[in-house]
């Protein structure tokens, strides 16, 4: 049984071997056979695994397998040997399943592409990289799999690399995120050193019993990882590489910088979860972050016209919450809000990734409009994905995840009435700048005429997602109202209860609240965007507008601060200054040598007039002694 | 004896080669492969037959006197780590010979035979255990090496031939002066005049002597490795030498320099080491940004691969002066897989100016469309050099900077950035060739399959580096654990209490279940 654990990260990398070794010689349909065939038997391994796992739980609660001895040394050892928990489960589920939906769109998306063996190549690279991040036993082999989905993000946010904006835009990712990393790599180090030990279990067994709640070590250790985490989730100060990410394909968008990869850093915060209550400082600090992100991306989201980029700056937004989340001791709300946001933010960047496709990549909204008249469909699955992002009340998926998190923000022994607040100003921006997509996009006067209709390919997926957006909800119910857990129940051996502080209010006061925060959100974008009553034009507004347009200027800044120093610092000793002090010394014997050899020079005189003064001179010094 | 036969084959390989070199043009290269391979036959064997013996000493040992008046003799020994560095040195022999099967068209005869000697200089360097005989054998590496560079090399290689060699000349003669005055003092000490290693590791000398003496075998392995200061004529040796040059240059050489740390500086002076640690570490970590930085500035394809070196050996020479078993691991897969990353860098920038006639980065751009092969091996082997987990350069690092986390904490953070400029050099060197707009307007040709062969060895390679290192360690282990008993022996206590910070640490615990 173990070793089909083994086989869910291995089809994928057989995918990405096959394809990326033979890719080039075989026909277009062999190659999608490959690469979306490989994700689907992972897809179906993890289910079957799943079912097992649920049906006949095992004493601790994860099965594990070891594969071998990666290293040993000097103390030091690691395995290649993966663990499958109840945490582990949920994210190879979506991994593999919201990946399988996204690798048969991507057969339509990409038919027409040179590198079609290339895209699917790497797609299947990421799966496996990402599966072997969240079955990792130790965190060197998850930081494998951690580099590894960073490297076919790298990879396929410049997969159009004739465009040079592309290419700078991976790189941006790459190196933003690695910043992270290597602060999550020296966390690592400080982790072994204490414990001697960087198996996850053994860590997280020995923490608690050496460390101190609150010192020094422990607050040190989370806040390392938690570097790591800011740069892969793309969160406050390290987000600003995702917007740019958008220069990747949509199915990149939607399975890499939405559902999957960018939430690893929500995966190690919740893996760690321990160290982080270790740490309350940290821990609070990861709420605060998510809090201010919320609130950040909303505002910048509200001002894009670039559909892909509103779902981009929406997508850091909606990682804030999974961050306040983990950060009030949330886990497992946090881990849920995960789930239902990768259904209905891939089904939304899908969607989005359709239209483009089919206005030939027009990518403004402000050019289009009236769409749903032609595009049936896409405009009804869209809307579903955008009902269930602004969390409408009762039908969509993104309510009972959303609501949970706002709940816990006020009612959790760590939340705060500014916690909530945040929430709940974050709740109504993302219903605003949805609707806003929405109205511009599919409603209104006809703008850019589409070519022609997506396919069976493309559709299938979508509703797939749109059916999931609805239904994926109804396993969590709130507690106040039925006795329906399936969620955090199957997570309870892996994370602690939350505890709660009664604050008097009734829970049912807060859903109430948040559902008229969110209709109101609906409607007023209504009103402006639709209605066209617009509030009073003042070139102040533009400028704040424009303020957001740019992410809050953390570019420029960033340029400004660290990328044009560099730049100047590499420039101006580009030659090696200390090459020039040995060049120097070569240039004194040379100049050395030319007045010397003045002195040979053939004349008589010279040569009688140094003679008699070198007698003159040793004379001199005889006589003197 | 097998060992003295390992270096005759290369000796007698190479004059065969020129002289069959005046007769045809092709022979040379044959004769160059068939002492390689032997050679390589022949290590491999020993190796299957001593691997498994657990002795802490050496394998093999050979001992013929050769100038017994001044205590000269032929001692040749062999350990884990010098057999590491031989499987590496025969590897990448014979790649340099196949690399250079269409590159070098004139004198082959010549060629052959300067690379073989200079194998058989690197070989015996490996495997001397006399310090005469070791001088001997690390001035047999430079002349060869000389005139492999300033024959074959590109526009400006008199210059970077002449800065090679005097570079590592002077710095060769500082070393002979420190070893002679060792050999005096050990002689003085104990009335027996002798060059052997063994002997000569317990000399008792005063402080100031030993730092004294240390410095002058520093300054020769230094300047190999190279560390910044005197790293100067790696860009110019590199970037002008012949491909085959650069491989065995970046490869070979400069891990004789990081050997000569290990072998001779640590066991022969674990005192002044000691002593000397705090500052080894910073040029350790100078090394590492300052070469980064270079490498980011360069436009010029192969010096920019240059400058990646001065970086990655500054990992070498913060491991060394980590003094622990981790680090020093690190240190030696380090050693390995640098050879084998840049090596394969620098390859593909020779069959690139080969096909395109420039190695300046601006006139290049948008070749994945033409060249696939080629940019997935950039690829692979950039990701390698900034160290992607899966590869043998992570490995390396990883256990190199964990090492000295439990040394020195303030200079593994600094080292780190490390990883940060690599990342920076790495990604410019794909963005800039193989990615962006197309700028090449004549059609060029991906790799034969004699290129592919050899890059698919070298991918296959740094992939097992990568994610089966364990035998690596195994082989290096007691190699590596001699060098750290003598600082253990030496400074037994002063070392706790150096590392105290940690002292509540408690026994690694073994992850088995």
């Amino acid at each position: 049984m173990e070793i089909y654990l083994a086989l869910i990260p291995i089809f994928p990398l057989l995918g990405f071997l096959i394809l990326s070794l033979t890719g080039f010689r075989l026909s277009q349909k062999a190659n999608a056979i490959v690469g979306a065939g490989s994700v689907g038997i992972s897809a179906l391994l993890t289910i079957i695994q799943g079912i097992a796992f649920l049906s006949s739980p095992t004493e601790d609660g994860a099965i594990s397998v070891r594969l071998w001895e990666w290293m040993n040394a000097g103390g030091f050892s690691a395995e290649i040997s993966l663990k499958m928990d109840a945490l582990s489960l949920i994210f190879c589920f979506v991994i593999t399943f919201v990946g399988f939906l996204i690798h048969i769109y991507s057969i339509e998306f990409m038919k027409n592409d040179d590198g079609f063996a290339r895209f699917f190549a790497y797609m299947n690279l990421f799966v496996s990289s990402m599966l072997i991040l969240v079955l990792a036993d130790n965190l060197v082999l998850l930081y494998l799999g951690w580099e590894g989905v960073g490297l076919c993000s790298y990879l396929l946010i410049g997969f159009w690399y004739k465009e040079p904006a592309n290419g700078d835009a991976a790189r941006k990712a790459f190196i933003i995120t690695r910043i992270g990393d290597t602060a999550m790599l020296l966390g690592l180090f400080l982790l072994f050193i204490s414990f001697g030990t960087l198996n996850i279990d053994q860590l997280m067994t020995q923490a608690p019993l050496i460390w101190e709640k609150g010192s020094m070590m422990p607050v040190l250790a989370a806040a390392l990882l938690l570097g790591g985490a800011l740069g892969k989730s793309a969160q406050l100060p390290l987000q600003t590489w995702l917007p740019d990410a958008m220069a990747g394909p949509s199915p990149v968008s939607a399975l890499i910088h939405a559902a999957t990869m960018v939430t690893a850093g929500v995966y190690l915060i919740a893996r760690s979860h321990v160290l982080f209550m270790l740490a309350p400082v940290v821990q609070t600090a990861v709420a605060i972050i998510g809090a201010l992100t919320l609130l950040i991306a909303g505002f910048s989201a509200l001002a894009q016209h670039d559909l892909k980029r509103i779902l981009a700056y929406s997508t850091i937004s909606q990682i804030g919450y999974m961050f306040l989340a983990l950060g009030i001791g949330a886990w497992s709300a946090g881990i849920f809000h995960f789930m239902i946001h990768a259904f209905f933010k891939a089904l939304l960047f899908l969607a989005a990734g359709a239209v483009i496709a089919v206005l030939d990549e027009e990518h403004d909204i402000i050019k289009m409009g009236g769409l749903r008249r032609k595009l049936p469909a896409i405009f009804i699955t869209f809307l579903i994905g955008s009902a269930s992002l602004s969390a409408l009340p009762l039908i969509t998926a993104g309510f009972y995840s959303k609501d949970q998190i706002l709940w816990f923000a006020w009612s959790s022994e760590n939340g705060s009435l500014w916690l909530w607040l945040a929430g709940i100003v974050g709740a109504f921006l993302t219903s605003l700048y949805t609707f806003r997509m929405v109205f511009i996009t599919f409603f209104g006067e006809t703008g850019t005429e589409p070519t022609h209709k997506p396919g069976k390919f493309m559709m299938i997926p979508i509703t797939i997602l749109a059916v999931l957006s609805i239904l994926g909800g109804f396993i969590e119910l709130p507690e106040s109202w039925a006795h329906l857990q399936l969620f955090s129940h199957s997570l309870n051996k892996v994370f602690p209860t939350i505890s709660l502080s009664h604050k008097g209010i009734p829970e049912i006061f807060f859903q109430i609240l948040s559902a008229v925060v969110a209709m109101s959100g609906i409607y007023i974008a209504w009103l402006i965007y639709l209605k066209k009553l617009k509030p009073a034009e003042s070139p102040s507004f533009d400028r704040i507008g424009h303020f957001f347009y740019k992410g809050w200027g953390f570019d420029k800044l960033y340029d400004f601060v660290i990328v044009k120093p560099v730049v100047w610092f590499s420039e101006i000793d580009k030659k090696d200054f200390i090459d020039s002090f040995f060049t120097g010394i070569t240039s004194v014997t040379f100049m050395f040598n030319r007045i010397l050899s003045l002195l040979q020079n053939g004349k008589l005189r010279w040569y009688v007039t140094a003679v008699a003064i070198g007698i003159a001179f040793i004379l001199t010094v005889m006589i003197n002694l | 004896m097998i060992l003295a036969y390992l270096i005759l084959i290369l000796i007698a390989g190479g004059l065969i080669a020129w002289l069959a070199g005046k007769w045809n043009k092709e022979l040379p290269r044959f004769i160059a492969l068939f002492a390689l391979f032997t050679d390589l036959f022949l290590t491999v064997m020993i190796y299957l037959q001593y691997s498994n013996s657990d002795t802490n000493d050496w394998m093999l040992v050979y001992s013929a006197s050769w100038i017994p008046h001044f205590g000269i003799s032929l001692y040749l020994a062999l350990d884990g780590l010098s057999i590491l560095m031989l499987l590496l040195t025969f590897i990448l022999g014979i790649i340099s010979v196949l690399i250079s099967w269409k590159e070098i068209d004139e004198h082959t005869g010549f060629f052959h035979f300067n690379i073989l000697w200079i194998l058989s200089g690197i070989t015996g360097v490996f495997l001397s255990l006399d310090l005469f005989l070791f001088y001997f054998f690390w001035e047999l590496m430079l002349i060869p090496m000389y005139f492999l560079i300033s024959i074959w090399g590109h526009t400006n290689r008199i210059y970077a031939s002449y800065k090679f060699f005097i570079y590592t000349q002077a710095s060769g003669l500082i070393m002979f002066l420190a070893i002679l005055v060792l050999y005096f003092i050990h002689g003085k000490n104990t009335g027996v005049y002798t060059f052997s290693y063994p002997e000569l590791i317990g000399t008792t000398m005063s402080p100031a002597t030993a730092i004294l003496l240390m410095l002058g075998f520093l300054v020769a392995f230094l300047v190999k490795l190279p560390v910044v200061p005197l790293h100067n004529w790696l860009p110019d040796a590199h970037t002008e030498a012949p491909t085959a040059g650069s491989l065995i240059l970046a490869g070979l050489l400069l891990k004789t320099g990081a050997y000569g740390l290990l072998r001779f500086v640590i066991p022969i002076f674990p005192e002044a080491s000691v002593t000397f640690a705090p500052f080894g570490m910073l040029l350790g970590v100078i090394g590492i940004l300052y070469g980064a930085k270079l490498a980011f500035a360069q436009t010029d394809l192969k010096r920019l691969v240059a400058y990646t070196s001065v970086s990655h050996m500054g990992f070498v020479i913060l491991g060394v002066y980590a003094f622990n078993e981790l680090a020093y691991q690190g240190v030696v897969m380090q050693m390995i897989a640098h050879a084998i990353s840049t090596g394969a860098l620098f390859i593909l920038v020779g069959q690139l100016q080969e096909r395109i006639h420039t190695r300046d980065i601006n006139r290049m751009g948008g070749l994945w469309k033409q060249v696939p092969v080629m940019g997935a091996i950039g690829l692979i082997f950039s990701m390698a050099s900034l160290g992607l987990p899966g590869l043998g350069n992570f490995v390396a690092e990883f256990l190199t900077l964990m090492g000295t986390f439990k040394a020195n904490v303030l200079m593994t953070c600094l080292a780190s950035l490390g990883l940060v400029g690599a990342t920076l050099y790495s990604l410019r060197i794909l963005q800039k060739v193989f990615y962006g707009k197309e700028r090449t307007v004549h059609v060029i040709k991906d790799l034969s399959l004699r290129e592919r062969m050899i890059a698919g060895v070298l991918i296959v390679a740094i992939v097992y580096l990568g994610l089966l290192p364990q035998q690596i360690f195994n082989t290096a282990k007691p190699a590596l654990a001699k060098s750290l008993n003598s600082i253990n022996n030496q400074s037994s206590g002063g070392k706790n209490e150096k590392s105290g910070t940690y002292n509540f640490v408690p026994e690694p615990v073994s992850t088995n279940q």
